[in-house]
């Protein structure tokens, strides 16, 4: 949980990189595996998703204290899948094949634990302002995360950019890419690169407190 | 209502169009409880049993909805009386049976936040089956989603013993064995019919 002196600010930023959603939490990682083959797609998916985790976040926040703690979760799920029920019908209305490209995995943003876990975690927990910043970051992070996975997956497997052709004619498309499969290695891809940097950024600040110590000692 | 043939629907359900490894439900029950064999395997039974129930309620479901003209209420109600018709049953086995209560135990209610499970609810209705095309895709559904499980427990406890880099520790390993594993699956392609 945040500590008071956090400004609204740090809540957004923590879901960017810090507490990323999918590649250091990995929640919600069906979506993210599903939709991510091509980069349209992924974000299309990412924003749906943050808009229903902001909206959801001010409504449980703004209820916090009518909700019985008994019933909470179950509270949580209707007002979440209230939202998905509006996004879903938005998408069908805004553009049909986007729609028919994400099919029923816009329905099943409502089990993504990702907004359950905020809403459970953070909204219930904290003030309106700050649940919106909560649910922006995260919904952001989470857009983010799920767009570098399906540029990955499209320039890789169909050699284009949102449609639009990257390579010479003679470029061999990763076929393995599109498929299932091709989402379970690009995300193992990205998160062996967010492990990476941890550790180097782990072993720098060893080193630096290493340096401290023995400055102090001399 | 259509046509398919009932072992057609559980060998797609099953094998070709696995429901973790190729449609990616359920990822996060796939990931967190299969390190050992032992509890994947009774995860499977209990996602198996609780795809069996929910898959006739949504069945129930959608008939009245469509009865009363009300589809937008689709996902709210198929929500809420998969959640709570999952808690019913779990009380309902700790009366019956303790000793099936204490096998399934902490994993039914996790399981009703299982995408897999919904999943399922809205597939059988898009696709437009019959009641008993609806049990036979939940059972293919179930048993795929168990094979994939205990597949998966068994490489990850031969991976215990065996030493790989710092970086591919934890979650990203488990997720390059999965892809490891769809491929595999991409192999059953076109046995369906």
């Amino acid at each position: 949980m945040a500590t008071p002196t956090k400004s609204s600010t740090d809540e957004f930023i923590k879901g960017l990189w810090k507490d990323n959603p999918v590649f250091v939490q990995v929640l919600g990682m069906c979506p993210v595996l599903a939709v991510s083959n091509t980069a349209m797609n992924a974000l299309a998916m990412g924003l749906a998703t943050a808009f229903v985790l902001v909206m959801s976040n001010i409504v449980v926040s703004s209820l916090r204290s009518f909700i019985p703690k008994q019933v909470r979760i179950a509270t949580y799920i209707l007002i979440i899948a209230t939202f998905v029920t509006v996004v879903d019908y938005v998408i069908q209305a805004i553009s049909l094949d986007l729609y028919k490209a994400l099919g029923a995995f816009i329905s099943l943003i409502v089990v993504n634990c990702l907004i359950l876990g905020r809403a459970e975690a953070f909204a219930s927990k904290n003030t309106v302002a700050r649940s919106v910043m909560d649910g922006l970051g995260m919904g952001v992070g989470f857009a983010f995360a799920l767009f570098c996975l399906g540029a990955v997956r499209e320039i890789l497997g169909n050699g284009t950019l949102f449609e639009a052709a990257l390579f010479h004619d003679s470029f061999q498309n990763w076929v393995v890419m599109i498929l299932p499969s091709g989402g379970f290695f690009s995300l193992a891809a990205w998160l062996l690169l967010f492990n990476w940097l941890e550790q180097r950024k782990a072993k720098k600040d060893e080193k630096a407190t290493l340096a401290l110590s023995e400055e102090a000692a001399q | 209502m259509t046509e398919e043939s009932l072992w057609s629907i559980f060998i797609n359900a099953s094998l070709v169009n696995n429901f973790v490894l190729a449609y990616f439900l359920g990822i996060c029950p796939f990931l967190g409880v299969s390190s050992k064999l032992d509890t994947a395997t009774r995860m499977g039974g209990a996602v198996m049993f609780v795809m069996l129930v929910s898959s006739v309620c949504a069945f129930g479901i959608q008939a009245l909805l469509v009865a009363i003209h009300a589809p937008y209420l689709k996902l709210i109600s198929f929500i809420a009386v998969i959640a709570s018709t999952v808690q019913l049953v779990e009380m309902f086995i700790k009366k019956v049976s303790p000793a099936l209560f204490r096998t399934l135990g902490i994993f039914l209610p996790l399981i009703t936040t299982n995408c897999a499970i919904l999943g399922l609810a809205l597939f059988q209705t898009n696709k437009g089956y019959g009641f008993v095309q609806s049990i036979v895709y939940a059972l293919g559904a179930g048993a795929g989603f168990t094979l994939a499980l205990v597949l998966m427990a068994g490489l990850r406890e031969k991976l215990e013993l065996a030493e790989v880099p710092d970086v591919t520790k934890g979650a990203a390993m488990a997720v390059m064995l999965a892809g490891l594993l769809s491929v595999t699956f991409m192999g059953f392609g076109g046995l369906g019919g």
